[in-house]
């Protein structure tokens, strides 16, 4: 069989194929597996889900939202609040839909913005909703040392976010192929052509703002399960609104699995060097993200494109001389 | 309560003009570089850490440091223009792509300075106070080294304004910050224009730093809440409007001692995002911004 017809006509066939293997791997890892192994997956998986839905948005429409961390925060609180009160597929929803309320109230106040000042606002918000929600939990309702949360195993967790990632690729798969994704991406190519074509872009971007949030405080929610102890402070890390981002222009948002491969890396890395390199880390993360944004704005997944197209030309140059000589022989 | 308020809102004042500068800088280098410097308050750490650093081992007073640490900044933010926004600006095809795209640069930066700094001079404060006799004033007595501070950055903010309106080199900033293309056929070289303002913006942050550590303990960790001041002051003032951050960082200062005295020292952080998220919504070109 002919190796590169493989991979040209045959790839959505290759593309689900390894899909399929990736997705088989994971459900059957907490078999096998030592559990060690198994958080880092699940962390990979929840870092995958944030990246993804922040390229969801972002990716789409140009505008950068630093309010994944605010999303994020608001399920893992959510989970602190509510824990033992209701069963836990029910909070996992009530986060999301609680991430996602927020995130349309956002999105309805802010999107009519500038890029630059949506951007300032939603760092702003993740300070704001951060310092007072520990203003509030610690000085009113009297939570001064934050909230304990059990413990959940390893394997169950793992296979909880493993579902809110097949449902997160599920929407983004579904929205690319809508009438909406379309008028989406006519958004982010010119957002002023969209306007005139009759798509009420500000609408579409709050729906879109608003689905994106969902699945954050859904993280939020499941990831609450790994942590021991919860408070306001930490649950609001701004980090959080900035490793995704970094993760998702590292793997490259012109494909839908870009962001998934950032995730895998910086998963990796954050899990195995944050703790053996302390405020090293933090100085390696800072230099990372400087150069991934000077050298590599596409990401991988683009610098594979321009590699291919580079390549493409240089062996169909070489392919033509070699055609040439032989006709030369003849 | 209300006999507090005349004390309150002159340390507001003194407090706000050093807020003042800090916006200065961060409005000069969003306005003329496009860059939103979310790593200023870094060097308004390095500026206070520099200080300490200074006197503690070479024994030089504070008043002094300005002389070694402006230069050293400004040097700092010089370099950081040409090497790493002027190399990024020639690789973004759209200005909102660069802005973003500068914004997360500027997010590394943070972290690389502070870690940098955080490793090398570890995490607690150290109090480097000057000046510290107490001068009475209108019934109150205040620090002799706040109203240095203060009139120091009142004269550096008239001086920054009138460099900028009324000399030749600041009618060129001025002509590269509404249409750098025009004004580089006009003859202005845009490009030590822009590295010259990144360099101005760090230093100003510097001498903010400088004149913070007469009066409050400094540390590695005091970077961030800077930043966040500045970034209010200049969403108040207007993104790229130097004289409206200046008023901004007063207006802001009196707020911050009002909320601290009056209400609750606590919730002087979310009372800034507050102001800046309502802002934003209402004018977001602010008090004294174009449009």
């Amino acid at each position: 069989m002919d190796i590169t017809r493989l991979f040209t006509t045959h790839r959505k066939l290759l593309a689900g194929g390894s899909l399929l293997l990736i997705l088989i791997f994971l459900a059957t890892f907490p078999l096998y597996g030592n559990p060690y192994y198994i958080r880092l997956l699940t962390t990979i998986l929840m870092y995958a889900v944030l990246a993804m839905s922040w390229a969801m948005f972002s990716g789409a429409t140009g505008y950068m939202s630093l309010a994944t961390a605010a999303f994020y925060g608001v399920g893992i609180m959510t989970r602190a609040f509510l824990e033992g009160t209701l069963p836990f597929p029910v909070i996992i929803v009530i986060g999301g839909l609680l991430a996602s309320a927020l995130a349309f109230l956002i999105g309805l106040v802010t999107l009519r913005l500038r890029g630059i000042y949506f951007a300032i606002f939603t760092f702003g918000f993740v300070m704001f909703i951060g310092q007072t929600a520990h203003y509030i939990d610690a000085n009113i309702l009297g939570n001064a040392w934050g909230h304990q949360i059990p413990l959940m195993a390893p394997g169950p967790l793992l296979y909880v976010m493993l579902g809110l990632v097949v449902v997160t690729l599920l929407t983004i798969y579904f929205i690319r192929r809508s009438r909406y994704g379309l008028a989406l991406l006519s958004i982010g190519g010119n957002e002023e052509a969209a306007e005139h074509m009759g798509i009420n872009t500000t609408m579409a971007k709050v729906i879109l703002f608003t689905i994106s949030a969902v699945f954050m405080g859904a993280a939020g929610v499941i990831m609450a399960s790994a942590m021991i102890h919860v408070e306001a402070q930490g649950a609001f890390n701004v980090f959080n609104s900035f490793m995704p981002i970094l993760m998702a222009i590292f793997g490259g948002m012109g494909q839908f699995y870009g962001p998934v491969i950032g995730a895998a890396v910086f998963g990796y890395l954050d899990r195995m060097l944050r703790v053996e390199l302390g405020q090293y880390f933090m100085l390696i993360f800072g230099i990372i993200l400087v150069v991934v944004i000077m050298f590599l704005p596409n990401g991988i997944t683009g610098l594979v494109t321009t590699l291919r197209d580079k390549l493409g030309g240089v062996i169909a140059k070489w392919r033509k001389g070699g055609q040439a000589e032989q006709h030369a022989d003849t | 309560m209300i006999e507090a308020l005349p004390r309150l809102i002159i340390t507001g004042i003194m407090t706000g003009s050093i807020y003042g500068l800090l916006a200065m800088g961060l409005t000069l280098q969003y306005g003329v570089c496009q860059v939103l410097n979310i790593s200023h308050g870094e060097f308004v750490m390095l500026g206070a850490m520099l200080t300490w650093v200074l006197s503690a081992t070479f024994g030089i007073s504070p008043l002094l440091a300005v002389v070694i640490i402006g230069p050293l900044l400004f040097v700092m933010g010089f370099l950081l223009q040409i090497t790493l926004f002027r190399t990024l600006k020639a690789r973004t095809p759209s200005p909102p792509v660069f802005e973003g795209s500068a914004l997360l640069i500027a997010f590394g930066l943070l972290y690389v300075i502070s870690f940098v700094a955080l490793i090398n001079w570890g995490g607690r404060t150290y109090t480097n106070t000057y000046l510290t006799d107490r001068v009475s004033f209108l019934g109150t007595s205040f620090g002799l080294n706040q109203i240095i501070a203060c009139v120091i950055a009142l004269a550096i903010g008239v001086a920054v304004y009138l460099f900028l309106s009324r000399t030749r080199p600041g009618r060129a900033i001025r002509a590269t910050a509404e249409d750098p293309v025009t004004a580089g056929l006009m003859g202005v070289n845009t490009k030590m224009i822009l590295a010259f303002c990144f360099g101005l913006g760090a230093l100003l942050a510097g001498i903010g730093g400088i004149l913070i550590s007469w009066r409050t303990p400094v540390g590695t960790g005091m970077g961030f809440s800077n930043t966040v001041i500045a970034l209010v002051v200049v969403v108040l003032g207007g993104l790229g409007s130097v004289p409206g951050s200046f008023i901004a960082g007063i207006l802001i200062g009196i707020v911050s001692r009002l909320v601290s005295g009056l209400w609750e020292p606590l919730l002087i952080v979310p009372v800034y995002y507050a102001i800046l998220m309502v802002l934003l919504l209402v004018k977001p070109a602010g008090l004294l911004g174009k449009k």
